[in-house]
């Protein structure tokens, strides 16, 4: 079917199957490779975009029900919360293989956005959608205090 | 009577070989191949011309090509590092590039003519190797900008990647094309920096494996290529199961669906991109010929398992009698353990980009052992090595699946590429078939018994080991197989650091149809767990502290002092609390030496890890922010098999399929992390593996500091 998606503020007319979830409309027909297959069924959180700024799974939801809506993918990432995310992930050397990355950060960004000054419990239940295998899970979390913190005092 | 261990063993092929200016570089040899020997005149000589692995550019870029896979261990940043450290380069410039398949040029020093990562190897085996590559570059910049200026090289310094003449400068970038015209040096002529001269060798660097934060680096799963076709595989449902045919009803001619063919395992469906094939590929009906599929079931195997450890089993070391010994003791400990199989599970599923041509074969993918996946693709294909090209990828992890010695996924590939000749084709495995795929760490199961005097003095200690070996069948079997007795079944089990007079260790070997491979930390996932929980058991059946026991009895300097200074970072001793425990282990491994203190919360028979506190001696820390990373990763590597994660089989069938099932630690799971390296001018040693070992004997012995019982069948929460 032919849908119109606005992806990182830019119109996109597609035509794609209509079951074709969003991750492989921006993956194959797009050919914005930043955001990652890792499940296909919304445990892993790999493919992690921002859907009207909230974190979504990309694997599952269908690029029809995108329509109308403003998708942030990790190449699109700007704006204060995202960069600043972006910077202290780099500082802190958070990644290690990196194929997650694209998820973790873009769910840090969505958390960010709603909550300023997330606690443990926040984190926790915000990112344990995400899963590392590398184990960066310490430094992610590290991040994302930080970044809080730089935020805050920017603000 | 001592009967030893015949063979060749990790420890027993050490080498230390000198290098200038104090560097010591560690060597572990590993087998090499009976092919290609005549591949490299002087295979044990490291390439070190600098024109291979640095090239630099006008705009004053250094590129080095790193040789091992950067699979989120640090290979591009410590390589990296180790060539700017002795070419005085600015980190700024250095750009890190994966080496392409090419052992003529890229061979891992200690493996023979044969590239390749792996065994934790990648830094320690490169350090001498790296450094000398830089210093060549060095020289021969300095004696192209001597030319230039008409002054003579030992008048000139370097420094942040320029050249420095009085007050005249000139950077690399400038000399770039003079000094690549220059003579390559001998190596053993090259004067290395002494420790205090070094800029980076030791301290914390931003990683060079960049990308990875703004979607920008490419992975295999990534590639795009004009015309390319991508392919999703349906797998028999058993091992071992052979397609006889297929029912496409219909698939074949959806929109976008270009072929559905056959290959050596199953069914591929090639299609325009990967919805369009996935979609296909569930219309698809294939029927199999399970004459000879494995029909394995692991309630079973673990009855066959906890059967054959009774049994007189094959003799891998024995010191004193045991027999004699455990009659006369005062406590006695006798335990059993279980690990389960498990897969691999890395973010990135399995996958490769083949184009097969007259010509020969291009290939993309994370390669961890591209010669040998070359000479396989040459293999099926009938032609050269030397016509398949090997484009080296970053991994989205590896955990050792992407070291599988028969290269599955990527001859797969081939095989489907072929049938479509001249177009390339991305085998792209889902979740699910990534983790029904096989190649699993094998089911292990163990019996230990061990025995102190009246006083505690140890007196004897007898381990029987039980399941598949990994080595067997593939090319390391010659010099990793002896008498029956795979060494990574056995390694970190045998050579006990503790001083039992009398030891006997039994290998049980259980052959099956399920695959399996190495997984990281290999053979020390379970013989830690063994050794480290019954050593805590012992000490507490003798009425001892753990910590204290160890140290009394512990017969390395080097093993005791990890081990000691994790009980005093943690506050070894300390109140714990209702339903709280701490535990301890230690393990030499990957020639490095790693000590864990757990502190858990019971939750009823819930176990909450809350802090994990690890000491670890792995000789000079090049770079100690990725060694710290290491640790803490491997952490939670390790963690997730303690905890939750299984792979079950029933009557052949693998019952897991995906994260849901297949169980794996998450953020909410994490403990707090503390990592302590121990100072050390040591040789550098592995740390890609070590800590994920140490976790679970921790972790148990934290459970039992808790609750009085030893859990020792993992996992804990299956």
């Amino acid at each position: 079917m032919e849908m119109t998606l606005t992806i990182n503020g830019q119109s996109h007319k597609i035509d794609v199957a209509d079951d074709t979830p969003l991750l492989w409309v921006l993956r194959d027909t797009i050919g914005l490779t930043g955001t990652k297959y890792g499940c296909g069924i919304a445990q892993c959180g790999a493919c992690t975009v921002l859907v009207d700024g909230r974190p979504a799974r990309s694997c599952t939801l269908r690029a029809r029900n995108a329509q109308g809506k403003a998708i942030t993918t990790i190449e699109g990432n700007q704006g204060r919360v995202g960069e600043t995310v972006i910077a202290v992930w780099n500082e802190l050397n958070v990644h290690q293989c990196g194929y997650c990355q694209s998820g973790q950060v873009m769910a840090a960004t969505g958390l960010l956005s709603s909550n300023p000054k997330p606690d443990d419990a926040a984190i926790d239940q915000a990112m344990s959608g995400c899963i590392c295998r590398c184990g960066t899970y310490v430094r992610v979390r590290k991040a994302i205090k930080q970044a809080a913190e730089q935020l805050q005092s920017d603000s | 009577m001592i009967v030893k261990r015949q063979g060749l063993s990790r420890r027993r092929f050490l080498q230390v070989v000198a290098g200038t200016g104090g560097a010591l570089v560690l060597g572990v040899h590993l087998p090499r191949p009976a092919h290609a020997e005549s591949e490299r005149p002087d295979a044990n000589r490291p390439n070190t011309d600098p024109n291979v692995f640095i090239t630099l550019t006008p705009d004053n870029r250094v590129e080095v090509m790193i040789k091992h896979l950067e699979m989120g261990q640090g290979a591009f940043t410590g390589l990296a590092m180790l060539v700017g450290e002795e070419l005085d380069a600015a980190w700024d410039q250095l750009v890190a590039k994966p080496a392409p398949g090419d052992p003529t040029k890229f061979n891992h020093t200690q493996w023979g003519p044969m590239q390749g990562t792996g065994g934790s190897t990648g830094l320690s085996s490169s350090y001498l190797q790296m450094r000398q590559v830089g210093a060549a570059m060095r020289q021969m910049l300095l004696a192209a900008a001597a030319k230039r200026w008409g002054v003579k090289a030992d008048t000139l310094r370097t420094e942040q990647g320029q050249v420095i003449n009085g007050n005249e400068r000139l950077s690399y970038g400038e000399l770039a094309e003079a000094a690549r015209a220059e003579p390559v040096p001998n190596p053993d002529g090259l004067t290395l920096k002494n420790p205090d001269q070094f800029i980076y060798i030791g301290k914390p660097m931003p990683r060079l494996d960049k990308g990875k934060t703004d979607g920008s680096a490419i992975y295999t799963q990534d590639i795009n290529l004009p015309g390319m076709l991508t392919a999703v595989v349906i797998h028999p449902p058993r091992f071992g199961a052979k397609v006889t045919g297929f029912n496409a009803n219909g698939a074949d001619k959806a929109d976008g669906v270009e072929g559905i063919v056959t290959f050596s395992n199953g069914v591929a469906v090639v299609a325009k991109d990967f919805w369009t094939a996935q979609s296909a590929a569930k219309q698809v009906k294939v029927s199999w010929d399970e004459s000879n599929a494995e029909r394995l079931s692991t309630s079973a195997m673990w009855e066959t398992l906890k059967g054959l450890t009774n049994q007189p089993g094959l003799i891998a070391e024995q010191k004193g009698d045991a027999s004699k010994a455990f009659a006369e003791a005062a406590h006695t400990v006798e335990m059993d353990f279980a690990t389960p199989f498990l897969p691999h599970a890395t973010m990135e599923p399995m996958n490769c980009v083949a184009r097969v041509d007259k010509d020969g074969c291009e290939l993309w993918s994370g390669f961890q052992m591209p010669t040998g996946d070359q000479m396989g693709a040459a293999r099926i294909l009938g032609i050269k090595p030397e016509q398949v090209k090997a484009n080296v990828l970053i991994a989205g992890s590896s955990f050792g699946r992407r070291a599988n010695p028969a290269w599955d996924y990527g001859l797969e590939c081939v095989d489907i590429a072929r049938q479509f000749p001249g177009k390339p084709v991305k085998v792209v495995w889902t979740r699910e078939v990534d983790t029904r795929a096989g190649w699993y760490r094998p089911a292990y199961y163990q019996r230990v018994k061990a025995a102190v005097d009246g006083e505690g003095k140890l007196l004897a200690w007898q381990q029987h080991i039980a399941g598949k070996s990994v080595v067997s069948g593939t090319p390391f079997e010659s010099a990793l197989v002896h008498n029956g007795i795979d060494h990574t079944s056995i390694e970190g089990a045998t050579d006990l650091p503790y001083a039992f007079p009398n030891t006997d260790f039994r290998v049980h070997n259980h052959n099956h149809g399920v695959p399996v491979q190495w997984w990281r930390a290999v053979g020390h996932n379970h013989t830690a767990l063994a050794k480290e929980v019954t050593m805590d058991a012992l000490a507490r059946k003798a009425g001892q502290d753990p910590v204290q026991f160890r140290l009394q009895q512990g017969t390395n300097p080097r093993y005791n002092a990890v081990l000691k200074t994790a009980a005093e970072k943690a506050g070894w001793g300390k109140e714990m609390g209702a339903n709280r425990g701490m535990g301890v282990a230690v393990q030499f491994l990957f020639e490095s030496y790693v000590a864990l203190v757990a502190e858990v919360t019971m939750e009823g028979d819930e176990v909450k890890v809350d802090k994990i506190t690890c000491v670890v001696d792995c000789g000079l820390a090049v770079d100690p922010d990725i060694v710290a990373a290491q640790m803490e990763g491997g952490i939670g590597f390790g963690l997730g098999q303690v905890l939750f994660s299984t792979l079950s089989i029933e009557d052949g069938k693998v019952k897991q399929s995906n994260f849901q099932n297949h169980k794996v630690a998450r953020m909410r799971d994490m403990p707090e992390v503390e990592v302590h390296i121990m100072p050390s001018a040591e040789p550098p040693t592995g740390v890609g593996e070590p800590a994920t070992a140490v976790v679970a004997p921790a972790v148990v012995n934290a459970v039992a500091a808790a609750t009085g019982k030893y859990r020792t069948h993992l996992p804990l929460m299956g």
